[in-house]
């Protein structure tokens, strides 16, 4: 299985998952929220940024189902699902990720025919990811 | 106040290419010296005059090892275009800049590749491909096809887009590829049935969603207008070109921004249209980017042929087949000619102005060529 291969911005994401915290970067003069991490403010220009947490609450805004041929560890699971969820708070910061039937879950956990564009999830977290599961 | 721009200054004036196969025994660099060489001989010109190149950054050929291979004289511009198969278009687009502006006179675009028997980009996960990796990949979202069919259910879903009228997009390609003897699919009919029981790559797309995997190559000669008419064929146009990279466009992953179902198409067509005297009504026929059936609807509202969430609607009553509303992909395109990041779709187009595709359509004279939706892209809109 993948681990992120993070960068300079990205790696706070990473380092409060790792923490079961869901956080984003948003601009520390307008406040605006951004995603992916980049270095400035696409609204401000500012450099200052913060990590604001979220509630971890979202919607499915989309998802597919991948079938082989995937990668070792994928092809296992397949076919499973992978999603992307609205975040609450900020919903056009949407997060890729798989709804799966509790933290730690394998991909394949979650039936495909039990998701809906638009169902509510919340984030969970195993093994410094974050993970969905139905709300 | 603009100057002069590129509007019919330059003309591509050679096609060239090689079979397209599964598996090609030549090596890309041979292979990409083939399809230059064909180019050339098509337009009359030799490889001695030939001053400007361009082609895609994923190219493993360069320029070095091309010029010196086929014999090429002193070149004063060269380019290349990033993007994978936003790219196509771009190559000739900057020839034509470049040749309309005086740093050259004689330019070749080209793409050599071995997709069919090379190995699948995404099964190298020790570089880091032009996405942000990180936030996909750890989940499962590994290759082109989950990416795009993220942004394919979400498109479904919103306008009521369906798997049927993927398929006609589908079909289109394959009926066109069933009358090009040199399209992979050439004697390989595509039925509903077919198309509806085949077996799944990323839900919502099936195995004929998905472009083939080609090894092969081609190219093409542009030059100036005033030079064009000497040349050995009828020159075809290049009325307007342009790249479109929108604000806050995240490449195959589009999927953070206000608006992710209007990508790359809708930027490149603002300015092609700007500085170009046809509409989408005057086009005759279309070369539509196809790595994937689903681009096709999105980039037919996004060049303007049809409104925003009726792309889908668009396909119904055979409009992309032969005498429908708009022919696309006449020789076959990705779907079911060859995939070599999208080149095939500009020459095809240049047969058409020509009037010499197999999939003739009558009286062809204007021609919108397109590159990658979903990346940052590129068009052409060729007339005879």
């Amino acid at each position: 299985m993948l681990s992120p291969v993070t960068d300079t911005d990205g790696a706070p994401f990473w380092e409060y998952a790792a923490r079961g915290e869901l956080r984003v970067q948003a601009c520390g003069d307008c406040g605006e929220p951004r995603f992916p991490p980049r270095p400035c403010c696409p609204h401000c220009q500012s450099f200052a940024s913060e990590w604001r947490p979220v509630s971890g609450r979202g919607r499915v805004w989309s998802y597919v189902v991948p079938h082989p041929p995937l990668l070792p560890g994928y092809a296992e699971q397949a076919p499973y699902n992978v999603v992307v969820v609205e975040l609450e708070e900020a919903p056009r910061i949407r997060l890729v990720g798989n709804v799966v039937a509790r933290a730690g879950a394998p991909l394949d956990s979650v039936a495909p025919a039990r998701l809906r564009i638009g169902a509510r999830v919340r984030a969970v977290f195993a093994g410094g990811l974050p993970q969905w599961v139905l709300a | 106040m603009a100057g002069p721009g590129i509007k019919d200054a330059t003309a591509i004036v050679g096609i060239g290419q090689t079979a397209f196969a599964r598996h090609l025994a030549e090596d890309e660099r041979t292979l990409a010296c083939r399809a230059v060489l064909a180019a050339l001989d098509d337009a009359g010109i030799a490889p001695g005059e030939v001053d400007a190149l361009a082609s895609y950054t994923m190219e493993e050929t360069d320029e070095v090892e091309l010029a010196k291979a086929v014999g090429f004289g002193d070149l004063t511009f060269f380019s290349k275009v990033g993007y994978g198969g936003g790219g196509s278009c771009a190559t000739v687009a900057h020839l034509a800049a470049a040749i309309a502006a005086g740093q050259a006179t004689v330019g070749v675009a080209w793409r050599s590749r071995k997709r069919g028997s090379g190995p699948r980009p995404w099964t190298n996960t020790a570089v880091q491909l032009p996405t942000p990796a990180q936030w996909t990949r750890p989940f499962g979202l590994l290759r082109p096809a989950d990416e795009i069919a993220m942004l394919a259910r979400r498109y479904m879903h919103e306008y009521g887009v369906t798997r049927d009228h993927l398929f006609n997009v589908a079909l289109a390609c394959r009926n066109r590829a069933n009358q090009n003897p040199a399209a992979v699919m050439y004697e390989r009919p595509l039925t509903r049935e077919m198309y509806m029981t085949s077996r799944w790559i990323s839900e919502p797309l099936c195995l004929y969603d998905n472009c083939l995997e080609t090894d092969g190559a081609l190219a093409c000669v542009i030059v100036g207008r005033e030079r064009a008419r000497d040349c050995r064929q009828r020159p075809v146009y290049v009325h307007a070109a342009a790249q479109g990279l929108p604000a806050q466009h995240h490449g195959m992953v589009n999927y953070w921004n206000d608006d992710p179902l209007t990508g790359p198409a809708w930027a490149a067509a603002r300015h092609l249209w700007k500085h170009a005297d046809l509409t989408p009504e005057d086009v005759d026929v279309a070369q539509i980017y196809d790595a994937f059936s689903a681009l096709i609807p999105l980039s037919l509202e996004g060049y303007g042929f049809c409104a925003r969430g009726e792309g889908g609607a668009f396909t119904e009553q055979g409009a992309l087949e032969t005498g429908g509303r708009l022919p696309v992909n006449t020789g076959g395109g990705g779907l079911s000619e060859a995939y070599v990041h999208g080149f095939n779709l500009v020459n095809e187009g240049v047969k058409q102005l020509r009037g010499t595709s197999t999939a003739q359509v009558p009286g062809a004279a204007a021609c919108l060529v397109t590159a990658g939706e979903g990346v940052p892209t590129s068009a052409l809109l060729l007339r005879s």
